[in-house]
């Protein structure tokens, strides 16, 4: 009965724990709401979340259907185009729309995957490393030297070279190669919260270190890295694209955003949409992500409001 | 197959591997790798039969100077732009240069590239599409791949300058009747260079994966183009070497950094007496 009680107990502690957060949540919010840039950015990105997911709804068009009585035709606004195919179509009368819909879904999904498991694996042993110090701080910290030793884009190109192209090797490449900003991040935040007197207190009538790092340690050094985590799916997407790009993405006939870019250059001199339309679709879902990550590290960060 | 012909008998396959050394206990063949590669032998190129670091010797100089001249154009137009949008704060510039580096922020390097290549080559036939040679062949390589840097190197610039100049000790200067320009020329800008020349160390990084896909864009026969090359060609060899001498040089500029810092930050002393 008694372990049964404090395990309840436990659970409304943590329960009354989230009330706080939400409040702050909320302010957080309305912080955001007054400022323009951040929350066009914010509308964006919804926007393009809500389109990504639900235009099977309306859009029947098949990505890999060829229509080759209309290979290059133009995007609907220019001499020759049609309202078949708004944007147009590619060497293989494939539509365009319809491409760039589908390869909204592997760069969002990517992104935001790749930027869970970084975070997630990052705050982990960020938290262990800085909460606990000593050899286990050591040997995690050795390890992301030896993943800071080496260059980003080069680590991800030869590991998926050797794993081979898929959405499941991206995610974890990606994520894996990204852990180390957080868990240099957060290691730094908890080696200054761990000596205030509310933890020493804390840890003096005897609470356990899990509930001490969950309770205590978390909450106050997770805003940073909210900021950080959303400022990193952009550049994620960047990387995906470029990745898919070179022809390490996701395997054909898949459409993504770099694919679509790479098969476009080939004819750059004859059919401009080609190489333009996908760009400025990465550009568009980056610049939301910016801009409300921007607004974000300016609501949450008090010190840097003003600049 | 790559190093023998589809229809090898497997006594063939077997005499290459024992050759190769492929019998052997995993660290041993890592041993083997290892001694060599410290000595710069990372063996022969299985496409070109080379030394592998014959080939990187010969590529590696375009690469640098590509990187080279990304960073010279990132940091020189960077750095009066974040300070001039730091000191007229909030005017058309300030907010025209923050949005222009916030699209630059944006934009995927290699689609820049592309467009430029699109506009200036295709469009308006004033640049070459791709190779190298001129400094006519320079400028939309170095331009696509230092613009990104330029734009986070002047959002850094201006946001430090803005913390810098509302310390107490340019309010001193001010008070002392110091010219404008010098006050921010010789007391904020020396002070604001220290995390600049942080992150342009980090960012050595960003340039050595951005060269990969840039030097591919224009045909540019730097490292970039050739490790893609050997990764799709599965020359082993010439992947390692190029990857080792890749993290050698990135190392060695955060090096190059922290001993940057000393001369910069005299508060900084990396000897134990202090």
């Amino acid at each position: 009965m008694k372990s049964k009680d404090s395990k309840s107990k436990l659970i409304d502690d943590m329960f009354e724990d989230f009330l706080p957060n939400i409040h702050r949540a909320f302010e957080v919010l309305k912080d955001i709401l007054k400022r323009p840039s951040a929350m066009a950015g914010g509308i964006l990105l919804l926007l393009i979340l809500l389109t990504s997911v639900l235009f099977p709804l309306v859009f029947h068009i098949n990505p890999l259907d060829q229509d080759l009585m209309a290979r290059f035709s133009p995007p609907v606004w220019q001499d020759g185009g049609t309202w078949k195919h708004i944007l147009g179509t590619d060497n293989l009368g494939r539509d365009i729309l319809s491409r760039l819909l589908y390869g909204s879904r592997v760069s969002l999904l990517v992104g935001f995957s790749a930027v869970l498991v970084a975070s997630v694996a990052g705050i982990f042993l960020g938290l262990v490393s800085g909460y606990y110090g000593g050899k286990i701080d050591h040997f995690i910290m050795r390890i992301a030297d030896v993943f800071m030793a080496y260059p980003f884009m080069l680590l991800t190109i030869s590991v998926i070279a050797v794993l081979g192209p898929s959405i499941f090797n991206l995610i974890i490449v990606l994520g894996i190669s990204d852990w180390v900003t957080y868990a240099r991040t957060i290691r730094g935040s908890v080696l200054s919260i761990k000596t205030k007197e509310f933890v020493e207190a804390s840890r003096a009538i005897g609470t356990p270190d899990l509930i001490i790092i969950l309770r205590h340690v978390l909450p106050n050094v997770i805003s940073p890295l909210i900021v950080l985590a959303t400022l990193r799916v952009a550049n994620i997407i960047i990387w995906e694209s470029g990745l898919s790009f070179l022809g390490m993405g996701t395997p054909p006939p898949m459409p993504t955003w770099g694919r679509m870019l790479s098969e476009g250059r080939e004819y750059i001199t004859d059919a401009w949409w080609l190489v333009t339309i996908p760009g400025l679709a990465i550009m568009m879902t980056i610049l939301s992500i910016n801009l409300l990550g921007d607004g974000l590290r300016d609501a949450l960060d008090p010190r840097l409001k003003n600049l | 197959m790559l190093m023998l012909p589809g229809d090898a008998s497997y006594q063939e396959i077997e005499e290459l591997r024992e050759q190769l050394g492929f019998n052997d206990p995993l660290y041993v063949q890592y041993a083997r790798f290892a001694i060599k590669a410290v000595q710069g032998d990372f063996g022969e190129s299985l496409y070109y039969h080379v030394p592998v670091m014959e080939l990187i010797i010969e590529r590696l100089p375009a690469s640098l100077e590509l990187a080279v001249s990304a960073m010279i154009f990132a940091l020189v137009l960077a750095i009066p732009l974040g300070i001039l949008s730091a000191v007229k704060r909030g005017s058309m510039l300030d907010m025209g240069s923050m949005f222009g580096a916030l699209l630059g922020i944006s934009m995927p390097h290699f689609w820049l590239g592309i467009m430029m290549m699109l506009f200036f080559s295709i469009h308006l036939g004033w640049l070459p599409t791709s190779g190298r040679g001129t400094f006519a062949h320079l400028i939309m390589p170095a331009v696509s791949l230092g613009l990104s840097l330029m734009a986070m190197f002047a959002r850094l610039t201006r946001s430090v300058m803005l913390e810098v100049l509302s310390l107490d000790y340019i309010r001193t200067a001010r008070a002392k009747g110091l010219k404008e320009q010098v006050i921010i020329y010789k007391h904020a800008l020396k002070n604001a260079l220290i995390p600049l020349v942080t992150v342009a160390g980090m960012q050595f990084g960003f340039l050595i994966g951005g060269t990969v896909i840039i030097e591919t864009v224009f045909a540019w026969p730097g490292l970039g183009r050739l490790v893609i090359q050997a990764i799709f060609g599965r020359d082993y060899p010439l992947v390692q070497g190029i990857v080792f001498v890749f993290s050698f040089i990135f190392v060695g500029i955060n090096l190059l950094v922290d001993i940057l810092y000393v001369y910069l930050d005299p508060q900084i002393s990396y000897s134990e007496e202090k």
